[in-house]
């Protein structure tokens, strides 16, 4: 059977890896011949936390993401899984119980075994949340992992799109909108900062009523900090307020952040249905798995798998709902 | 009923759109709500490029009134820009004016906030401006042509309730025939009854019913509440006293000792 995918971000990927893997054999297209920028999962943040994602979304969001960490471990490798930490700066201590109350799989730390799992921040938060079983990766390496796993099985990246007949994996995210009518774009903004001064061993959320930001370690003194949702299918630039914002909480979480050096900022918009799920259509000849939201790598594996099991066995699955 | 320039509103409660899991959550619980108005912010959304669009048209598709906000306008100028911007995007001469004076608590600066009021209804707006319960600022508002009062419940997010209720009360004697509406500080069903059973022609919030748990579910609580509240005001609720008066008659019995 061959099969068509377009779209070489995080949803294509694991799609071409999950039927590559079942012993399918696939083409994958995209506009560029490299991954990189231009997908928007290329910004993420790579947190594996469908717990602390239970606080805002659906229950599949947390139930599907538990299959996460395996997923990648098997297929590209690179988990950490060191758990995550949710902190509040002290008058928002409200907000802190609201999120353990929201969330299950957590329990509370005092300031000693803040301490104890990340050193650096001794003395700066009294009480936090400890998500243990949740896990982290380098989004960019996992994506590379993938892409060079699919070239070993001769999967490369082909530019001109296959002929319209074909049966097609449509995994364009946002660029599907022309034909997702309902899709629309959330703006999030990011930045890459090097702050050798700061160790962190796991994915620091802290809670903030009005800028909630999370701060996720890459190795190295090189840390990812995200990311802003805007309801705007803006991808160009920055806002200098969001860059305040988030410099700031970076700063709040440790004061050594104000001599990070920013490496990089990234500005994307995630594709996103109206409830905020994933979901896969089915419109003959053309099966579109899209709409990951702000969980491209917590979701995309059980979406993948979804989409194998419906393309090898017509499986229809929770998340169709076009067939 | 006391018409919102021109404008009866089918129900008392204007929901805000900021906040929700996901738009459709935000959809049901306007449904559960029966809100008749909705409030929408420009500012972060548009951009250059109008590059919210997308969100605003599933806003349109709520089915009610649109009262487009400028929250997040520290200055005269962004705010009447920001209005501007909103009149064109959402077709509506409505605007829910927003001039914040302190980053902090988003306490309104109401300077501010009379002059933007004289640019806008100038401009042909109908300013429903978000002030305090100052009695003098309400007073130089409607001098300014505003035919309306938003005063605060309480700092915006905060669902601390009516902090004063003494000035809200006087407000609402003071300006017998002016719509009111608190907005701002709501966090509870009991508050939002609380500010009609002062009178109030309206309440307007956003954050008790995103931020809660199960949004739709705290909708319709709260649209039960400004039902009660609207239903006891016309009612003509009893005076308040100072001792116990006995619901059953007491003859026989040695009430005087």
């Amino acid at each position: 059977m061959d099969i068509s995918i377009i779209g070489a971000g995080v949803m294509g990927l694991c799609v071409a890896t999950e039927i590559t893997a079942r012993g399918g054999k696939v083409r994958l297209y995209d506009r560029e011949p490299v991954i990189g920028g231009h997908a928007c999962s290329w910004w993420a943040g790579g947190m594996l936390a469908p717990h602390c994602e239970g606080e805002a979304a659906e229950e599949p969001v947390v139930r599907l993401g538990l299959e996460a960490a395996n997923w990648w471990d098997k297929h590209a490798g690179g988990v950490a899984r060191n758990g995550s930490l949710v902190l509040a700066l002290g008058r928002d201590g409200g907000e802190l119980k609201r999120f353990a109350r929201r969330t299950d799989g957590s329990r509370q730390l005092d300031a000693d075994e803040i301490a104890q799992l990340e050193p650096d921040l001794e003395h700066r938060f009294n009480t936090g949340l400890f998500f243990a079983s949740e896990a982290h990766l380098s989004p960019r390496d996992a994506l590379i992992s993938l892409s060079e796993n699919l070239q070993n099985n001769g999967v490369t990246i082909e530019t001109t799109l296959p002929h319209p007949n074909t049966k097609t994996i449509d995994c364009r995210g946002l660029s599907a909108s022309d034909v997702l009518t309902d899709l629309r774009g959330v703006k999030g903004e990011m930045l890459i900062l090097k702050c050798p001064d700061v160790t962190l061993s796991r994915p620091i959320r802290l809670l903030h009523p009005r800028i909630p930001i999370y701060i996720v370690p890459r190795g190295n003194g090189v840390f990812m900090l995200g990311a802003t949702m805007i309801e705007s299918t803006d991808r160009d630039r920055i806002t200098a307020r969001s860059m305040l914002e988030l410099l700031s909480a970076a700063y709040a979480l440790h004061p050594a952040f104000g001599e990070a050096e920013i490496l990089e900022i990234g500005v994307d918009a995630r594709p996103a249905f109206p409830d905020n799920m994933p979901r896969i259509r089915k419109r003959s000849p053309v099966v579109y798995a899209n709409g990951l939201y702000r969980h491209g790598f917590l979701l995309a594996p059980a979406v993948a798998r979804m989409t194998a099991d419906f393309i090898f066995n017509g499986t229809s699955s929770e998340l169709m709902d076009e067939n | 009923m006391r018409a919102f320039y021109g404008i009866i509103l089918d129900t008392p409660l204007m929901l805000g759109t900021a906040q929700y899991p996901s738009p459709k959550i935000l959809a049901d619980a306007f449904k559960a709500s029966h809100a008749s108005v909705a409030t929408v912010s420009l500012r972060r959304e548009s951009g250059r490029k109008q590059a919210g669009q997308d969100f605003w048209s599933l806003i349109r598709d709520l089915g009610v009134h649109i009262l487009p906000n400028t929250a997040g306008c520290y200055t005269v100028k962004e705010a009447v820009t920001t209005a501007h911007m909103a009149r064109e995007v959402f077709n509506t001469p409505w605007i829910k004016l927003e001039v914040i004076g302190h980053t902090d608590t988003l306490q309104p600066d109401v300077f501010a906030l009379v002059e933007a009021a004289k640019i806008l209804v100038k401009d042909g707006f109908e300013v429903f401006p978000y002030t305090t319960e100052d009695l003098v600022v309400a007073e130089k508002l409607l001098h300014a042509g505003c035919e309306v009062l938003m005063p605060w419940g309480a700092p915006i997010g905060s669902g601390q309730g009516l902090n004063n209720l003494q000035g809200l009360r006087s407000l609402r004697a003071y300006f017998p025939d002016t719509p009111l509406v608190v907005d701002a500080g709501i966090g509870l069903p009991s508050h939002a009854a609380q500010a009609m059973e002062l009178g109030y022609d309206a309440v307007l919030l956003n954050t008790a019913v995103a931020k809660a748990g199960d949004p739709a579910q705290m909708a319709q609580a709260m649209a039960l509440a400004i039902e009660a509240g609207q239903t006891a005001a016309t009612a003509d609720p009893m005076e308040p006293r100072d001792m116990a008066t006995p619901s059953t008659p007491v003859i026989g019995k040695a009430f005087l000792t």
